[in-house]
């Protein structure tokens, strides 16, 4: 019983939030667990609508911790599962995103960013939250987060979060920002024939030869469901193959080790990115999310006026894309990076470029977009001290 | 009970035992009763999801040979909620100590009454945190010694049965370690209920509790336990002063009318999908 809200014609006009939920009920999420917070309510409130029409199920939690933890349980059963949050949200989710991590349970997991920290500015725009997501837990683990710029761009990728989630079992962040999640913006609703789904591998063998963390099949191992007849273990503890906890020393390492392995092995192809003007660049703007758009604009207006800029907009936060960074770093003379923190995916860019070069900011905290005026006048002082 | 001899074995992971818990340790007494009370039901273990906390009772799930689930402290029944809304068919079953259920826990725990989803929490409750060292919990008697009251408690403590009926619970018990019988058939019916059910059992943790208390052995402790407790229908019968500082035991409370959260969502989808069918139709 499929009854997205669209009029027929195909076209939509959605704000970003309400693209995500449209995108999750097309990537088959069936079951939504979340807590009111700006600026990410209008998940929750289509998720609510949408779901019991086509047989999912939505619950609003008493508290950030319980909605992630609920979706870890749904997940468990075999339903795709999500949560949406933003600012503290985020920061009360930590706990249990960290027990999907350790015990490899698919699920996305949905920040609309805003200004922080604490309370910050709950209805404006902020993209402070990237370094979180990378490391917002305690311990060791991979991430994948992803930051799309464009409605049609935000419904394939937040089907993407279910998919890589999916096929990697871990937590799966979809970082938007307040103004991209409010915004609304005319879009084809993409067709099942515009992307593929993917879902977990199952077991092969019988519930008797069967373990949760069995590593001959690779470094995903394929998940039961609960409820099967499989009957098996989970815990937050470091477990052996078996799923039952262990504090032997080799077991942990090279546990922890393949956790980090079976995502960052395909770190490379992960990295998705678009190029613009960068053939030719001197200098290189790094940018996501909504700040992307006005860097967009800033290099058209540099271009006109004959300096030779590109932008590299990043759709992928994590994994960081090491090797395009590096490889673009030995091209141009400098990096341009705006974003609405003081300095955060900066450092990734001047890890990854690792050269002796000029690495600037265009940092702006106080709860509204960066004018592309401010990035052209960067990218100009750039040019003229280059 | 003319039923044959249960095969505990049968519900074990054999291979995870011994067990890690101190020996005379209440948990088993309850793990002892809750299979019983399974096997009674005759429900297939491959249909129970048991799911735990952090402690010394969040461990009873690793012993179970069913689908277990030991999550983050305090947070074991928003992952119940989460399996049993997606899976409503299928029994969920929470085993909790006391500090991980209403302390840590203690918001998700007032809220699983509130919807009376149908999920069943047993309640350990030995009146500390036992893995962590002899803490006080919500549970801990005033004027006990535990390593954080080393001047003896002052914090009052929670009557785990107020707390439950107060919040909406629709089936709320209390046993206690010292008579199982009563404790499997508690269980049983608490399983058996369609609703949130609250079973507290009241437990010996000679270790932690017992040896700050001058108690430090587990028989000394659970006579201590025996000594208070007091079964419902022979207390609804003593006066006021006869019941001062004794505990009742026995059913407290049940509520069958009060619909249940699963079968709500139920009900809601299919009102939803009929209307959605009827204007897809209407606009053909
Ligand atoms: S510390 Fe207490 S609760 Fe824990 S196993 Fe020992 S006796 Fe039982």
């Amino acid at each position: 019983m499929s009854s997205d809200r669209s009029d027929g014609s195909g076209i939509v006009f959605w704000q970003g939030n309400e693209v995500v939920a449209e995108a999750a009920i097309a990537a088959g999420c069936r079951f939504y667990a979340g807590y009111p917070i700006t600026p990410s309510s209008e998940i929750a409130h289509v998720m609510a609508e949408r779901l019991p029409q086509v047989g999912g199920k939505f619950i609003q939690m008493e508290d950030e911790i319980a909605s992630m933890g609920a979706i870890i349980g749904a997940s468990l059963t075999g339903v795709k599962s999500m949560t949406a949050t933003s600012g503290p949200g985020f920061s009360l989710k930590m706990e249990n995103i960290g027990y999907a991590y350790m015990a490899e349970v698919p699920c996305v997991i949905v920040n609309v960013m805003r200004g922080g920290p604490s309370t910050g500015l709950p209805t404006a725009i902020g993209q402070s939250d990237v370094q979180q997501a990378r490391w917002g837990t305690h311990g060791d683990h991979p991430t994948i987060a992803l930051a799309p710029a464009f409605h049609r761009e935000i419904y394939l990728s937040t089907i993407k979060a279910f998919n890589l989630s999916e096929k990697y079992r871990i937590p799966v962040m979809l970082m938007l920002d307040e103004v991209l999640a409010h915004m609304s913006e005319g879009m084809r609703v993409p067709e099942p024939s515009d992307y593929h789904l993917v879902d977990r591998v199952k077991p092969s063998v019988t519930p008797e030869e069967y373990f949760p963390y069995d590593t001959r099949f690779g470094d995903v191992p394929p998940m039961a469901s609960y409820f099967e007849g499989f009957r098996f273990h989970v815990t937050g503890l470091n477990h052996t193959k078996t799923g039952f906890p262990t504090t032997n020393p080799d077991i942990c390492q090279s546990e922890e080790e393949r956790m980090i392995r079976k995502v960052m092995k395909d770190a490379d192809a992960l990295a998705e990115y678009e190029s613009y003007l960068l053939d030719d660049a001197e200098i290189a703007i790094y940018a996501f999310g909504s700040t992307a758009r006005g860097a967009r604009g800033a290099v058209d207006e540099a271009r006109k006026q004959g300096i030779k800029v590109g932008l590299f907009r990043a759709i992928t936060l994590w994994p960081f894309p090491d090797k395009a960074i590096y490889a673009l770093a030995k091209r141009v003379k400098a990096f341009v990076v705006p974003e609405v923190n003081l300095g955060q995916m900066i450092q990734e860019v001047e890890r990854a470029a690792h050269r002796d070069m000029p690495i600037v900011g265009v940092n702006k905290v106080g709860g509204i977009p960066i004018p592309p005026s401010e990035i052209l006048s960067k990218i100009k002082e750039v040019a003229k001290n280059g | 009970m003319a039923k044959a001899a249960i095969d505990y074995l049968y519900y074990l992971r054999a291979d995870k035992l011994p067990h890690m818990w101190c020996p005379g340790c209440g948990i088993g007494i309850v793990v002892k009763a809750m299979i019983g009370a399974i096997d009674d039901l005759g429900w297939d273990k491959n249909d129970i999801a048991v799911i735990s906390g952090i402690g010394c009772t969040s461990r009873a799930p690793g012993y179970l040979d069913m689908n277990t689930l030991h999550t983050t402290h305090g947070r074991a029944l928003t992952f119940a909620t989460g399996v049993k809304m997606a899976q409503s068919t299928k029994h969920v079953i929470v085993i909790s100590g006391d500090g991980d259920a209403t302390a840590i826990g203690g918001n998700h725990f007032i809220h699983a009454c509130r919807r009376n989803i149908d999920i069943t929490e047993i309640i350990v409750n030995n009146n500390i945190y036992g893995m962590t060292g002899g803490q006080f919990s919500p549970t801990t008697p005033y004027g006990a010694k535990a390593a954080t009251t080393p001047y003896g408690n002052i914090d009052p403590s929670f009557d785990l049965v107020e707390l439950a009926k107060g919040a909406g619970a629709t089936y709320v018990a209390r046993a206690s370690v010292d008579n199982g019988r009563m404790m499997q058939k508690l269980l049983r019916d608490g399983m058996e209920h369609h609703g949130f059910s609250v079973i507290e059992v009241l437990a010996n943790c000679h270790t932690q509790f017992g040896r700050r208390n001058k108690m430090s052995d587990a028989v000394t402790m659970i006579d201590w336990i025996a000594n208070r407790v007091v079964a419902k229908a022979k207390a609804d019968k003593m006066t006021l002063e006869e019941l001062e500082g004794k505990v009742i035991t026995g059913l407290m409370y049940q509520n069958k009318e009060r619909p249940e959260y699963t079968d709500e969502y139920d009900k809601l989808i299919e009102r939803v999908q009929a209307k959605t069918s009827a204007k897809a139709g209407s606009g053909k």
